[in-house]
């Protein structure tokens, strides 16, 4: 049986706690996060350490890139993608 | 330097209350501890507390001309005034005082508002001409002294702080929903404007006249004067470095007049180390230096203090600035400041007056201003960097740039890439008025977040961008890009809270004179006629203030990467037992205040317990509140001084001759 987890539901409560203080009333799965200003440069290292924290992965340099953080969405994907690929030694 | 204060008929003739002029006074003590002076007729009631620092016998104010038809209050020092003096007596004036305040009287007297461009100095003042009835009051051309100013029931009520006029005032102060919105943009208020309605600030480079048929008007006699036609174009940089060196010389000489001995702070960057070699080779062997060290060790700069202390030998007094005392003294540097501030930054400047003072000091020289006139500050490479990327949105290479200029944020490579995404905001825009600041000011906005509804809707509609747009200079759009940022930066940064927040007031809470070699107008109005690729050759800072200064000082000094001055804010405020953050910012105090969404402090609070750092506009946000509701607490939900029955005037002058 396979477990949907939304991974982008328990990053947007992070976010409304943590960057929007309580008030997610704007805040779309499809919001762009970086120029709606609701995530600013200090504010990546916080997620990025929320998501390895909290979703027991380590995000490669190659992967720090903007699409992959820039919207509730691309985190989904992002982290679907990543946690789904197959274990390679 | 003083605290100046008065109350002023607009109407017509009416009895000024003494009460109150011994109130304002009084609020204004810290300004200047001496003595005090008051002049009373039946328009006006002009009072003085006074720093006597020039003429200390018989300097007492106010202070008259000969046939007593006009009399001054005066905060501040004109530097030129030996010069300005010789030559009013060879025009018959005759003088009863050796100070710089009769001088600037008589200097009205004889030139009305033109006397200002005569005057080098840091001032605010009042003339009263008892026999016209005109009232004239100015302020000097960049803001380094403050006069505030309210209009209400038919009465001008005047003061050097806020803090004097809300003490009389008759109707409850609240805040400016539109002063408040400006803070939280530009980090202070646009000039003119203050966090308290109704209550204003005559901007620098302005004077204020009054008469009982003309009524009140105000007019800007000075600004800076960058205009593209005037550039030196012609000239080499060996030209440039030996006219800097000599004003600079100049312009310290002057600052170095006094009754009482001179200091020099001294943080270990370029700005401060310059002046206090110049002090020491050209003019005084014995200087005093005082400076700043950190618990932090990210925010100290003693290793650079002591090169430059062992360098030149000067006699240095330190105080340590710990986490605790950042956090304990926040609500003083409030009350003082009586700005909302989200920087921690003034309270070791708090500090270090307060050392000045107990080592018996009561003026000292600062480097503030020269980041602004001589290109020193990080947001001016940025303005450059960016601009160069602008003209490549998709290269990869010209945004490596920002990298080299702030390696502490870029430390982490793997977010290289990401942070660049901020710095391109605007990017496709670089004639845009404000494309220096748009990044820093759009990240700013955030901290709006925090405004409760009810603050949100009394702002409204109101635009910071647009207003400050709407105070441009007419041809501000053809500048060039690094006057531009020079402008902005001067004109909010410098003038509203470096000068203020972080200068005049910390100095003043202690009862100590600030003096500002690098804001001499002549050096302003020179380093205007500088192409700004002198300024800042490359991504090399203050270019020609290095050359000027590297044969005095050492190597590592001269060339060290500029350090922004900074105190720690997280971790001063959370768990330090002199401030209950559980109190300041309970859901009560929050919701009697009005001007924060509860919740959302909350949530901030507990994440900043919680987390071992916090980012940037985090850290901003807890200064901003906590302030604010320190300022709620001082000013708005107020009690009155309580003026001791022998609190009198030293000097009392009453040409009153109407009564209740």
């Amino acid at each position: 049986m396979k477990i949907e987890i939304q991974y982008s539901e328990i990053t947007k409560q992070f976010i409304i706690d943590n960057f929007l203080f309580g008030n997610g009333a704007k805040l779309d799965n499809d919001t762009p996060l970086f120029e709606k200003g609701i995530i600013d440069s200090t504010g990546v290292l916080e997620l990025v350490a929320f998501v390895e924290d909290n979703f027991k992965v380590t995000v490669a340099d190659e992967e720090l890139v903007l699409e992959n953080f820039s919207s509730l969405n691309a985190i989904e994907k992002f982290l679907q993608s990543k946690i789904n690929q197959p274990v390679t030694n | 330097m003083c605290g100046i204060c008065g109350i002023l008929n607009l109407k017509s003739p009416a009895p000024i209350n003494n009460n109150h002029l011994r109130q304002m006074t009084y609020a204004l003590g810290h300004r200047g501890p001496d003595e005090t002076g008051a002049y009373i007729d039946n328009w006006i009631g002009l009072a003085q507390s006074r720093l006597s620092i020039i003429d200390l016998s018989s300097g007492s104010q106010p202070i008259h001309n000969e046939d007593q038809s006009l009399w001054i209050i005066f905060n501040g020092e004109i530097f030129n005034y030996p010069e300005i003096r010789e030559s009013l007596i060879k025009n018959g004036h005759k003088f009863y005082t050796t100070t710089d305040t009769e001088v600037i009287l008589h200097l009205y007297q004889e030139k009305k508002e033109q006397c200002l461009a005569d005057l080098n100095g840091q001032f605010a003042f009042v003339i009263w001409d008892s026999v016209k009835n005109e009232f004239f009051a100015a302020r000097d051309r960049v803001g380094i002294l403050p006069l505030f100013y309210k209009i209400e029931n038919e009465k001008l009520i005047f003061a050097s702080e806020a803090k004097a006029i809300i003490e009389i005032s008759d109707s409850v102060t609240k805040f400016d929903p539109i002063g408040l919105d400006q803070i939280f943009t530009y980090w202070t208020n646009l000039p003119g404007r203050t966090a308290f309605k109704d209550i204003n600030e005559l901007a620098p480079g302005h004077y204020l006249k009054f008469s009982p048929n003309n009524g009140i008007s105000i007019y800007n006699y000075w600004s800076l004067p960058f205009d593209k036609n005037l550039l030196s174009e012609d000239k080499s940089i060996p030209d440039f470095t030996a006219e800097i060196s000599d004003l600079m010389k100049d312009s310290i000489r002057i600052r170095l007049r006094a009754d009482v001995p001179v200091g020099s702070y001294l943080s270990g960057g370029l700005d401060s180390s310059g002046i206090t070699a110049f002090v020491k080779n050209y003019f005084n062997n014995e200087l005093r230096t005082f400076g700043i060290t950190f618990q932090e060790e990210s925010f100290d700069e003693s290793e650079f203090q002591n090169l430059v202390i062992k360098h030149l030998s000067t006699n240095h007094s330190e105080v340590h600035a710990t986490n605790e005392d950042i956090g304990k003294y926040f609500s003083d540097i409030v009350y003082y400041g009586e700005k909302p501030i989200i920087r921690a930054a003034p309270v070791p400047l708090y500090l270090l007056s307060k050392k000045v003072r107990d080592e018996g000091y009561k003026v000292v020289l600062t480097g503030e201003g020269a980041d602004e006139i001589f290109g020193g500050y990080n947001i001016f490479k940025e303005t450059k960097v960016r601009k160069f990327w602008s003209v490549n949105p998709d290269s990869q290479f010209r945004p490596k740039l920002l990298q080299k200029l702030y390696p502490y944020i870029f430390k982490d490579k793997r977010l290289a890439q990401t942070l660049q995404t901020f710095f391109k905001l605007g990017i496709d825009d670089p004639n845009n008025d404000f494309f220096s600041h748009i990044v820093r000011w759009n990240n700013n906005l955030r901290l709006k977040n925090f405004f409760s509804d009810d603050l949100k809707e009394q702002i409204g509609s109101y635009n910071a961008y647009d207003d400050l747009k709407s105070i441009l200079p007419k041809d501000f759009a053809k500048w060039d890009y690094v006057y531009k940022a020079q402008y902005l930066e001067i004109i909010t940064f410098m003038s509203g809270y470096l000068l203020s927040s972080q200068g005049d007031r910390m100095a003043m809470a202690n009862s100590v004179e600030l003096r500002v070699p690098y804001l001499d107008h002549r050096i302003i109005e020179y380093m205007a006629t500088v192409p700004s690729r002198f300024k800042i050759r490359g991504l090399n800072e203050k270019y020609l203030l290095k050359k000027v200064f590297k044969e005095f000082l050492p190597e590592r000094i001269v060339n060290r990467p500029k350090n922004p001055y900074r105190a720690p804010i997280k971790n001063s405020f959370i768990n330090n037992k002199f401030l209950d953050l559980n109190s300041i910012l309970s859901e009560k105090e929050i919701s009697h205040s009005g001007i924060f969404d509860s919740n959302k402090v909350n949530l901030l609070l507990k994440k900043a317990l919680k987390a071992e750092t916090l980012s940037e506009l985090d850290n901003m946000a807890l200064a901003g509140i906590i302030s604010t509701q320190f300022l709620h607490n001082d000013f708005i939900n107020y009690k009155r001084l309580n003026v001791p029955d022998d609190y009198r005037f030293n000097t009392f002058i009453d040409k009153r001759n109407i009564s209740n």
